[in-house]
């Protein structure tokens, strides 16, 4: 049962193969023994789970099941779940029960889909490896098989570890520099990041405004399809949510890929990317072109400042979206605080963790009075300039593809010494986000027993695309069902 | 590009984040390393471009002046830390 997707489990129940209730009862006994190790969960929901699964088989019963009735998942921790904790990876939310459900949250509920609990993330979603978590860091199941502390990449790795490891068939994730694709990439599974305002971020825990994104994780693109019918569309609580139709993104999944123009971004075959990714990713794209598809060689000319960019804007919206967190109505206080500024700086010096604090410092930098015209401002200008290349990219080229990570899942505690090492990580993902653009990670082989992600980017809403691109490329392959032992 | 003591200080005072005199030195150094990343802009030609805030140059939405939120103070307030007649409690400010 654990190695079924999210569409044969919904066969399953459809046809009363097994009971929701049933369904639920295995996947949780699974996930409480498997997670112990891998620590991917920060919170299960163990009755609620079941409430849900037998509220589940009602509905079914009543002739009111959706695609989604009964099927479980998980919630990445940075989706507000009422009364269910919400920590965001972080003491400062550590005792946060939300008294409302974010508008993701509430789809799937709608959906009846049952939630087995919240994933692990990287502190406020800052991070590539998910060793920030104030609960710990959340082991590669890929690692773990050969017997080695390896990360599984951040900020969503509870969500991809817990995938791969098949504790579930789906989990939600978010995306602002490059969280869901870097770890599907380093877990072996298929992670999609949505064009900026088709899901909506209310009640999704801000890190920065202009790039977060809410996405999907599962082992298939066609589970990815099914995850994103249920998170896309317009809310009225999101100002910053586009009003426009959702398409049902399994409709076209089968579409013929011939005549698809696929365009290499000459600097994403460069710097730091290892030959034999290189190899590895190459021959991925090959089987592209056995599938109808012609390759060209594209140019992204301003991609090397892309980091430089990512790392102005998001530490300086992030340090405006975590002022809110002060001590004073929700979340952690310090103890006997002896005045008002007291309780804020001491409520945020230890609720925080290192690397949220530098982020909020060098954000609160770059927007203060004589540097906002020299970062801030500067950096949004070369975001237009980079939103332009690709602009001019999508002119001649129906998608993008380039490897995902220079490089395959590294060893806990290797790059956290210099943040910036880290930062590095991100070099192929965080120009996506800048464009606001969708694009997807896709297993495509192994190296050195590591997995290895393909990443498809897309034009503004072309998930249907990039689904269909995916799926089609995983009918020849079968790198997204190998299982970790 | 150096960030000099004085700057982490006066910083971490905007960001009401308390730094001890132990963390000032790796901040010096972590944020020294991101400032000096973050310089690789500088060598951009940005003359004639618009800064961007939203990938579709979206603008804010308006809606009608109807009131349409419930009032749910006690359910957000049962979470607080301390409240009082419905009111948020906090240490005093200082005079």
């Amino acid at each position: 049962m654990h190695n079924k997707s999210v569409a044969e489990l919904s066969r399953d129940l459809e046809s009363g193969k097994i009971s929701s209730v049933e369904l639920t009862r295995q996947f949780l006994g699974r996930l409480e023994k498997e997670d112990e190790q891998l620590n991917s969960f920060i919170t299960i929901t163990e009755e609620q789970a079941l409430a849900d699964a037998h509220a589940a088989d009602e509905q079914r019963a009543a002739g009111k099941a959706t695609p989604w009735t009964g099927v479980p998942f998980a919630h990445k921790d940075i989706f507000c779940t009422n009364g269910v904790a919400t920590t965001c990876g972080s003491k400062m939310l550590a005792n946060f029960v939300p008294p409302y459900d974010a508008t993701v949250t509430e789809n799937f509920r709608k959906a009846g889909a049952v939630c087995l609990g919240k994933t692990n993330m990287d502190e406020f979603a800052m991070g590539s490896s998910t060793e920030s978590s104030y609960f710990g860091a959340t082991a590669n199941p890929w690692g773990l098989s050969r017997g080695e502390k390896r990360v599984p990449g951040g900020s969503s790795g509870g969500s991809a570890a817990a995938v791969a490891a098949r504790l579930v068939p789906a989990a939600t994730a978010t995306d602002t520099g490059g969280s869901i694709r870097q770890p599907a990439a380093l877990c072996g599974v298929t992670g999609l990041k949505p064009t900026y305002g088709r899901v909506s971020r209310y009640g999704m825990i801000a890190f920065a405004s202009s790039l977060d994104q809410g996405g999907t994780m599962a082992r298939t693109a066609e589970d990815n399809a099914l995850m994103l019918n249920v998170m896309a569309g317009f809310d009225p609580k999101d100002s910053t949510s586009i009003d426009r139709d959702v398409p049902d993104y399994t409709a076209t999944l089968n579409e013929p890929l011939t005549g698809l123009r696929i365009g290499l971004p000459k600097e994403y075959f460069a710097g730091n990317l290892s030959a034999a990714m290189e190899e590895q990713v190459r021959g991925a794209i090959r089987e592209y072109e056995k599938l109808g598809a012609t390759v060209k060689e594209v140019s992204l000319p301003h991609a090397d400042l892309a980091i430089a960019a990512y790392y102005v804007i998001a530490p300086a919206e992030a340090s405006a979206n975590l002022s809110r967190f002060d001590g004073a109505r929700y979340g952690y206080r310090c103890e006997d605080p002896k005045d008002l500024l007291d309780m804020y700086t001491r409520t945020r010096a230890e609720g925080f963790g290192t690397e949220v604090k530098r982020r909020i410092l060098v954000g609160t930098y770059a927007l203060s009075a004589g540097y906002f015209d020299a970062y801030y401002l500067k950096a949004q200008k070369v975001r237009r300039l980079i939103q332009q290349d690709f602009i001019n990219a999508f002119k001649e080229v129906d998608v993008l593809m380039s490897p995902t990570t220079p490089s395959p899942a590294f060893i806990q505690g290797e790059k956290t010494s210099d943040p910036v090492t880290m930062y590095l990580e991100d070099v192929f993902t965080i120009a996506i986000n800048l464009a606001g653009i969708p694009a997807m990670s896709v297993p495509a082989g192994f190296v050195h027993g590591l997995p290895v992600g393909l990443q498809i980017i897309g034009d503004y809403f072309s998930e249907a695309r990039l689904l269909n691109a995916a799926h089609q490329f995983q009918q020849v392959t079968d790198w997204h069902q190998r299982e970790p032992q | 590009m150096t960030i000099s003591r004085k700057d982490i200080e006066k910083v971490a005072v905007l960001a009401r984040i308390r730094v001890d005199e132990e963390q000032v030195s790796a901040l010096e150094k972590d944020l020294g390393n991101i400032l000096d990343l973050v310089d690789q802009l500088s060598a951009a030609d940005t003359d004639s471009v618009a800064p961007m805030a939203h990938p579709l140059d979206a603008v804010q939405r308006l809606r009608p002046d109807e009131v349409t939120e419930t009032n749910e103070r006690e359910s957000f307030q049962a979470i607080a830390p301390a409240t009082e007649n419905g009111l948020y409690l906090v240490p005093r400010v200082i005079e």
